[in-house]
């Protein structure tokens, strides 16, 4: 971004100064206004060209929606019903009206809250397992199998068991969430530390880097891109489970929210919650996979 | 009487479930202090596996390097390496690259303006010093090579291992780094050990040329002390009687004795 603007600036001085000054006064001010007018153009129809097209799209199916939920015998509502009905929640993610009656913007928070906790977990119990597995053949042939089945449960399946344990929703939410999103992030992690190319290996063997030095500086860096991959399919997982497991555990989550709304037959509050996850789990998405990139700069080119 | 590095009757054979091929059999060979050798054979004869017995990297499974005394048998700085593929890492810039190496072999005994001072100063060695701020992916494949003797060369080794240096690099660079690499023995005098499949290049660059035999059980065929004053010129050479004397015995070892077979 920095480029068009030093150009600009460059193709806007040049004529100013052989040029008279008087003239070069009358000269300069449209050169430059154009050559700002053509950058603002350019950025402006970059953003058009991402932003226009799904817009469009968006539009097109709210109109096939409304038509088909415009019947009188409809079983959903259309999105002119949901607007009217569940304005607060559109309009206001904030509000506080009393203990159970809260904006979605709170529900969402604490269950990113539940998330966080649980993806944390996952995260560094995961990479310290998958570093485990990657580097000692042993350790892979013990443990790889049991991974390979455990992995294959249901999230929801290991929530009567951590309820049982725990004895309380919280934990077990967060239990819930570890063990969704720790296989992808051991897996991953397992197969980048065992693909750290020969070549780095021996760079370290002619060093003599101890091991501290050797999973700092070679291990990590180059299993790098593999454990984000773990990483960002984690993150999915987690968003997945915590819907899940909240419409089961209770509480004040975005998933109980979705389960209150159909127990009290508020269909049109159902569509808002979704978009909200939709939403969040995007969000969640892109971060995990903006800090890859900024982390792995550099790793994967050779 | 002690030579300063002995690879002393060594063997090295792999196995592959029960049956055994014996690749290097009975490899005795002295480098002098200061001496420049080259290894060079056919693709396959184990060139590459009797480099790394002596960085440490691959165990033999008879016999044992000696140098300047004492027995060597796991990799060290002592033996920098300056691999084929240059295996710099490609998360650090050059200076890092480097740096990484400095700080390992001289952590305790420089401070950080010295360790900092002994990286720039072999990066300037080689003419890297322009890209040090770079990564490896940013920078040519000769200019890669380039820092990967530097980083070898900043372990200030007893002896450089070098592992067909050359091999991955046009014509035309390839002249260049090797006529950097003469002038850096010239200058610091290292004990250097090359593999090498380019019969000039070995000519041009070494003391004495260590010719194997084809594998499997490949042996040292012949040693040719090439007789060549330094510092050398290459386009000084072209038309030199001994030179072109030694770049025959060298082809005719290869090409009439010990002609390259196809794998049977």
């Amino acid at each position: 971004m920095n480029m068009p603007v030093a150009k600009s600036e460059i193709s806007a001085s040049i004529p100013s100064a052989p040029t008279a000054p008087a003239a070069a006064k009358v000269l300069a001010l449209p050169l430059k206004q154009t050559a700002m007018n053509t950058r603002m153009r350019a950025t402006l129809g970059k953003f058009a060209a991402a932003v226009l097209p799904p817009l469009i799209m968006v539009l097109l199916l709210m109109v096939v929606w409304q038509v088909l939920c415009m019947r009188p015998g409809a079983t959903l509502p259309a999105p002119t019903k949901i607007w009217i009905e569940a304005r607060d929640l559109i309009v206001n993610p904030f509000f506080v009206n009393g203990p159970q009656d809260i904006g979605l913007g709170w529900r969402v928070l604490i269950s990113l809250q539940r998330v966080a906790m649980g993806y944390g977990l996952a995260a560094v119990i995961g990479i310290a397992l998958g570093t485990l597995i990657g580097q000692s053949v042993w350790a892979m042939r013990g443990l790889d199998p049991i991974f390979q089945v455990l992995r294959t449960i249901s999230p929801l399946a290991w929530l009567p068991i951590s309820l049982a344990a725990f004895r309380d929703s919280q934990p077990s939410a967060i239990f819930v969430i570890f063990i969704t999103s720790i296989w992808p992030i051991i897996i991953n992690t397992a197969v980048g530390i065992r693909n750290i190319p020969q070549d780095y290996r021996n760079v370290a063997a002619v060093l003599r880097l101890n091991p501290f030095e050797f999973f700092t500086k070679i291990m990590i860096p180059s299993a790098a891109p593999y454990i984000f991959t773990g990483l960002r399919i984690g993150i999915g997982l987690s968003w997945l489970a915590i819907v899940a497991a909240e419409m089961l555990t209770g509480g004040v989550g975005i998933g109980f929210f979705i389960w209150d709304a159909w127990n009290s037959s508020r269909l049109p509050d159902i569509f808002v919650a979704l978009a909200y996850i939709g939403i969040i789990g995007f969000v969640l998405d892109r971060i995990v996979a903006g800090i890859a990139s900024v982390v792995t700069r550099g790793t994967a080119a050779n | 009487m002690t030579h300063y590095c002995r690879i002393d009757h060594v063997d090295k054979s792999f196995k592959r479930g029960n049956t055994e091929t014996l690749v290097l059999k009975d490899i005795t060979l002295e480098v002098e202090k200061g001496e420049y050798v080259s290894i060079i054979g056919h693709s396959g004869c184990g060139k590459s596996t009797l480099l790394n017995i002596v960085a440490g990297l691959t165990p033999a499974t008879n016999g044992g390097v000696i140098l300047e005394g004492r027995e060597v048998n796991e990799p060290g700085p002592d033996r920098a390496v300056v691999f084929q593929n240059h295996s710099l890492l490609p998360w650090l810039t050059v200076y890092d690259n480097v740096r990484l190496a400095v700080d390992k072999v001289f952590g305790q005994t420089k401070s950080r303006a010295e360790r900092d001072a002994w990286t720039l100063h072999n990066l300037n060695l080689v003419q890297m010093t322009h890209a040090k701020d770079k990564r490896p992916s940013e920078i040519s494949g000769g200019m890669k090579q380039r820092v990967g003797i530097a980083r070898a060369l900043a372990m200030e080794p007893k002896v450089l291992l070098l592992d067909e240096p050359f091999g991955a690099l046009d014509a035309l660079t390839r002249a260049h780094l090797q006529d950097t690499v003469m002038g850096l023995h010239q200058k610091l005098g290292n004990t250097v050990m090359m593999i090498t499949h380019d019969v000039d290049e070995a000519v041009l660059l070494s003391d004495r040329i260590v010719m194997m035999t084809n594998g499997p059980e490949a042996q040292i065929g012949e040693i040719l002390s090439v007789p060549l004053m330094r510092p050398r010129k290459r386009l000084e050479l072209v038309a030199d009687a001994a030179f072109l004397k030694c770049r025959q015995r060298v082809l005719e070892f290869l090409y009439e004795r010990h002609q390259y077979v196809e794998a049977a």
